[in-house]
């Protein structure tokens, strides 16, 4: 049984994924009998490239991926350079981990609310400062440069690295290597950049790949946070999958294999930008240079750390306000009144997606669980496969989600499945558990296995130790990556609108629908019941086990 | 012509006989039906009146809807279309549809439909099909039973008195007024059905024989007729909200910028909208309505029932439900929507007569003499080329 | 008292509440080689910490630094110039084993050349001639410790110190190692304090021994001698 578990997961997610590549890609060169297309030809991708705003999209696409992700890698280097080992970075862990929870879109719709010239930010400062008696007309949401959408991917995904390299360090002895570098006389700064950097990085290697992926084909905050026209190429080819015009489909599979290329030549560009920047920096790098105190470099850390949290702050609260206000005309900083009319009249608008998020986040995240913490298992008593084969189950953070689910959607009509709540738990999953699996996996692979084996040595059953002993001593991080998992599953958009046809609508597909200009107190209600929702599981995820083990020093919270 | 609406007429006297036991078979089988009802989505107060048609349908006839909310009724239609594509004929997703316009000529055209059923609706006849010709014409398209009216929309510009004393009410005078105040105009990106609409007006007022627009595009010289709407919107451009390098992304959208005060106008497809907004703080209490000087275009909306609706009988019921006096004159309120009725209230008993007389007025919404001429939407085929061009011509 | 050497003066040390020891000093003089002796959690390893400046903040910790007259517990750990070598050799992995010297070059050695002329003649002088572009994990135990004390002297420190860097070789290595970093050490005239728990790297190191456990404060320097006559 435990033995099939990696197979099992391993099929259950190349599987689909092949599939519904290739249900992309023979559409893109024209096979599909379906509507017609029987016959390949170029035809897709002629329109494809005739397509309007093409170049201008794909053009958008490119700079707000690989400049967020960059940005996003440069702020998380800079952070931990600057402030290793202080208490201050031990701090910034725990604030990370409830921006990381609130899904994008509600953070995205939450900054909206605070940039937008007639936004938050504008209004505290007006017109005492600006002098501005109406929202002065400047793209500051929605430019077309991509800024918002950056700075809104920045928000995010800075988060998500600083975690990683967190998790990462413990691997690589950087506190060893820091000091000795700084016994050589290297101030601290320049010793991480040195002597860390280089030992860290192919450790988050993946997640930063992940990232830059995801930056490239991201639909929900694009689409809040994006310019509108054009768009970015992942928002275009959803539209034209949208498009009540079959033959569009042929442009939209095209657009899809397209936006895959983009991802793949994207990373292939930034392993060619590591290559070049470890040659470029070498001779900086043993040239002896000690570097300063550090100090403009920890101030310059700290405010775009403080800046990143206060936007996320921001942008919860800005939910939150919006929710409750009853009018709120410019530039007044806070609404003229507050009123709970928009939580008492969408709370049958709220409660029915609430409902379906919560059923499909805890159904998916179960069934990851299970399924990682079986093959760890099974990885843990030495069975094949090995680390290895386990880290295919990335591939779906790599492959940008358009390029795939379409063909998936096809296999889903088929199967008469498509539009069923079992079809978005299982979309879901292909997100989910890739994500459970990047938390879990290390606190498993590193639990001493002597535990086990002396509970062993006792006369208990595999199964009973792996229940009562393991699975408790690790309850912590087991709880955690639930509360990932169930972040992910509840912020996943177009996974639960291809696989739920638009008959399963969650938190997430509500908010989006009205995202683009609905009334703010109703967004605000929704987006803000999307950004609680998740951070009530990482609540729970930290208090559970501080109870459990409340008289256990040993199994305090690192 | 005459033969066949004669012989239709008598075939319908013929079936009404038979018709209170077929309905009464509709009930029965619609009891316990799950009906997805496709519509768009991003209006709260929409979305509110559908949740009520939901109680409602759900306490009488014991039919459970479900309101699939869409960002652009395109989305069903393709979904429609994928599902005849790849052979669902029965059990397909969607089983009613909100719909009118270039959506409801393509699935008919392509015979996605199921129908004709509007005549078996006991409901029916109350409609005003001849006060509002509209509710059997649907921007042109005879709608042959296959699409149940519900409610009547008719365009109007939004405005907050308090900045603009006078509002523009021709289409050079609007850009002549956005020249005057740069960056305080705009109007939502096509395809959005506002924005689209807003093009019909341009096109409309600046075409000289406005009659070649009911017509079929292909019978016309596309490019000449609409060389000056592309030469009105270029001029305008500049002198947008933003410069025209970004359009807000619906109706909604341009009156939450009204709102916050980032633009002067916002435009609505309904005469009451803008009294209901104010009415719950969405909207400052000095916004107007006005229409332009030659009239808006009216039209009517429908809900049709895709050809493989799994759930035809519930559909059916709710279609019907939706063209009571009650559901009507609710929709009517304008502290619930506001959303004109497509019946002949002269026509009904007096308790029901009495259920619109009742209905206020809002603040901001124009008499009904004040709403005249009503125009005529052109020729669904005119827009699908006209949408390409703007995308072509402003989203790059 | 001269002022050369590095000195240590009224030491506290403590964890947790619980006091390591109080009032601790030693000197140690350019060219001699002080041995702290003591089992492990005795808080031996920390002192050196302490020293370096890189000292877990859950310690507390009072007292001063002199190294050759100067009051270095004020400053950053970059700028005491104590080189230190670790039970692991810490060669950086992502750095060949030319490179791992080059680092610890002071940056005003500017020309290329000439950088690469003292790693070279720092390989001499560890009998490792050629080895600049070989990969550090693909050396021996030893050829690795050799590296290692040569990175530390390349960065021109003015005292040494040794956290039990001998205590991973086996037995055989292990005194040569020892002979090797002594040598040099003495060679290059720098005081150099050493922790261990091993009483051969003691009777090595040929200096004062102190005994971190069995006398009380200020009693605790003992020659290398008059220990071995008491355990006699």
């Amino acid at each position: 049984m435990l033995r099939c578990l990696p197979a099992l997961t391993l099929a259950l997610f190349l599987g689909p994924v092949a599939a519904g590549l290739l249900g992309t890609i023979l559409p893109a060169f024209g096979y599909l009998p379906a509507l017609g297309g029987e016959r390949l030809s170029l035809e897709p991708w002629r329109q494809l490239l005739a397509a309007p705003g093409i170049a201008s999209a794909l053009r958008l696409s490119l700079v707000t991926g690989l400049l967020s992700t960059a940005l996003a890698l440069a702020l998380t280097i800079l952070v931990f350079a600057a402030g290793h080992g202080t208490r201050a970075l031990a701090q910034a862990k725990r604030c990370m981990m409830p921006v990381l929870a609130v899904p994008h879109l509600a953070m995205a719709v939450g900054l909206a609310f605070m940039l937008a010239p007639s936004g938050w930010l504008v209004r505290l400062l007006s017109p005492w400062l600006t002098g501005w008696q109406r929202p002065p007309d400047l793209a500051l949401v929605q430019d077309p440069y991509g800024l918002a959408l950056i700075l809104g991917l920045v928000v995010k995904e800075t988060p998500f690295l600083i975690l990683m390299t967190f998790a990462a360090l413990g691997q690589v002895r950087a506190q060893q290597h820091l000091r000795m570098a700084r016994s050589l006389g290297y101030g601290p700064l320049c010793a991480w950049l040195k002597v860390v950097l280089p030992a860290v990085y192919p450790q988050i290697r993946l997640p930063v790949y992940a990232v830059l992926a995801f930056a490239l084909s991201v639909v929900d905050v694009a689409i809040v946070l994006g310019p509108t026209a054009p768009p970015t190429l992942a928002v275009l080819v959803l539209r034209w999958f949208n498009d009540p015009d079959l033959a569009m489909r042929f442009q939209a599979a095209a657009g899809a294999c397209l936006q895959l290329i983009v991802v793949v030549a994207a990373i292939g560009l930034w392993r060619g930008g590591e290559r070049a920047l470890a040659w470029l920096v070498r001779p900086w790098l043993v040239g002896g240079g000690r570097g300063g105190s550090g100090r403009p470099a920890r101030l310059a850390a700290w405010t775009g750390f403080v800046l990143l949290l206060g936007l996320a702050l921001g942008s919860v609260l800005s939910l939150a306000v919006w929710s409750v206000a009853g009018r709120w005309s410019f530039p007044a900083a806070w609404p003229d009144d507050l009123s709970l009319a928009g939580w008492s009249r969408q709370l049958g608008a709220v409660a029915a997606p609430a409902w379906t998020t919560l059923s499909i986040g805890l159904a998916t995240t179960s069934l990851a669980l299970l399924l990682v913490a079986g093959c760890l298992e099974n990885e843990s008593r030495g069975r094949r496969p090995g680390r290895g084969a386990l880290t295919l189950v990335y591939l779906p953070l790599l492959v940008p989600q358009i390029g795939f689910l379409f063909g998936v959607q096809l296999l889903l009509v088929r199967a008469g499945l498509d539009g069923t709540w079992l079809a978005v738990v299982w979309a879901h999953l292909l997100f989910v558990l890739p994500y459970v699996f990047l938390t879990l996996a290390d606190p498993y692979r590193s639990l001493d296995p002597r535990y086990a084996r002396s509970a062993l040595s006792l006369g208990k059953p595999p199964w009973v130790v792996w229940l009562q002993v393991k699975l408790v001593m690790l309850l912590r991080p087991i709880l955690i990556a639930f509360a990932v998992g169930f972040a992910v599953s509840a912020a996943q958009y177009v996974p639960t609108l291809f696989a739920g046809g638009g008959r399963i609508m969650t938190l997430t597909t509500e908010a989006l629908s009205l995202a683009s200009g609905g009334n703010r107190r109703t967004v605000g209600v929704l987006a803000f019941t999307l950004a609680v929702l998740p951070l009530l599981g990482f609540a729970l995820a930290f208090a559970l086990p501080a109870w459990r083990f409340r008289q256990r020093r040993a199994m305090a919270a690192a | 012509m005459l033969r066949l609406s004669t012989i239709a007429a008598l075939m319908l006297i013929a079936a009404s006989a038979a018709r209170a036991g077929a309905w009464d078979d509709t009930l029965a089988e619609a009891r316990g039906q799950t009906v997805y009802w496709n519509a768009w989505g991003g209006d709260e107060q929409v979305n509110a009146y559908i949740a009520w048609v939901g109680e409602q349908v759900a306490a009488r006839y014991g039919v459970d809807l479900v309101h699939v909310k869409l960002t652009d009724t395109a989305e069903a239609v393709g979904r429609i279309v994928a599902e005849k594509a790849s052979g669902r004929n029965g059990d397909g997703s969607v089983d009613l549809i909100w719909i009118n316009g270039e959506n409801f000529a393509a699935l008919k055209r392509q015979d996605l439909l199921f129908g004709p059923f509007t005549e078996s609706l006991p409901n029916f006849r109350y409609v005003d099909t001849a006060g509002k010709p509209t509710t059997l014409n649907d921007f042109t398209i005879p709608t042959e039973g296959y699409e149940a009216p519900w409610g009547m929309a008719q365009f109007v510009f939004l405005y907050d008195s308090a900045s603009v004393p006078e509002p523009p009410r021709t289409i050079p005078a609007v850009l002549a007024w956005a020249k005057a105040h740069p960056g305080r105009f705009t109007y939502p990106a096509p395809p959005d059905f506002i924005g689209s609409t807003f093009l019909k007006h341009v096109l409309i007022e600046l075409t000289p024989d406005a009659g070649v627009l009911q017509r079929p595009v292909e019978e016309a010289d596309f490019a000449a007729v609409t060389a000056p709407l592309w030469n009105w919107l270029e001029a305008i451009e500049p002198h947008l909200w933003r410069q025209g390098a970004g359009y807000p992304a619906s109706g909604p959208a341009l009156q939450q910028l009204l709102d916050d005060g980032e633009v002067d106008f916002s435009m609505a497809f309904n005469p009451a909208d803008a009294s209901a907004a104010i009415e719950t703080g969405r909207l400052p209490p000095t916004v107007r309505t006005f229409i332009l000087a030659d009239g808006t275009i009216g039209n009517t909306h429908f809900v049709a029932i895709p050809f493989n609706a799994a759930h035809k009988a519930g559909a059916m019921v709710v279609a019907n439900f939706l063209m009571s006096p009650e559901a009507q004159a609710k929709k009517q309120d304008p502290g619930m929507w506001g959303d004109f009725t497509v019946l002949d209230v002269a026509r009904l008993d007096a308790p029901d007569r009495e259920r619109f007389d009742r209905l206020p007025r809002g603040v901001a919404t124009l008499p009904p003499e004040a709403l005249t001429p009503v125009r005529l939407e052109p020729h669904p085929s005119w827009m699908t080329g006209i949408e390409a061009e703007w995308l072509r011509r402003f989203s790059s | 008292m001269s002022s050369a050497g590095l000195r240590l003066e009224g030491v506290d040390l403590s964890i947790g509440g619980r006091q390591l020891f109080t009032g601790f000093s030693l000197q140690v003089a350019p060219g001699e080689v002080v041995t702290v002796m003591g089992p492990s959690g005795c808080g031996k390893s920390s002192l050196l910490s302490w020293l370096c400046g890189t000292l877990d903040p859950a310690f507390g910790a009072a007292g001063r630094i002199w190294l050759d007259g100067v009051a270095i517990d004020d400053l950053p750990p970059e700028r005491r110039r104590l080189g230190i070598l670790f039970q692991d050799d810490m060669l950086f992995a992502h750095l060949s084993v030319g490179e791992n010297l080059a680092f610890a070059l002071p940056a005003s050695v500017r020309s290329r050349h000439e950088r690469r002329d003292r790693v070279a003649a720092a390989l001499h002088e560890a009998r490792l001639d050629g080895f600049a572009a070989r990969d550090p994990a693909t050396l021996s135990g030893g050829q690795r410790a050799r590296v290692a004390l040569m990175r530390t002297l390349l960065a021109l420190p003015r005292a040494l110190l040794l956290d039990e860097p001998f205590s991973k070789l086996d037995p055989d290595l292990r005194r040569r190692v020892r002979r090797f970093v002594f040598d040099h050490a003495r060679r290059s005239d720098l005081p150099t304090l050493l922790v261990t728990h091993d009483p051969a790297d003691a009777e090595a190191a040929a200096g004062p021994v102190i005994s971190l456990t069995d006398a009380p404060a200020g009693e605790r320097v003992v020659t290398w001698r008059e220990r071995r006559r008491r355990l006699a």
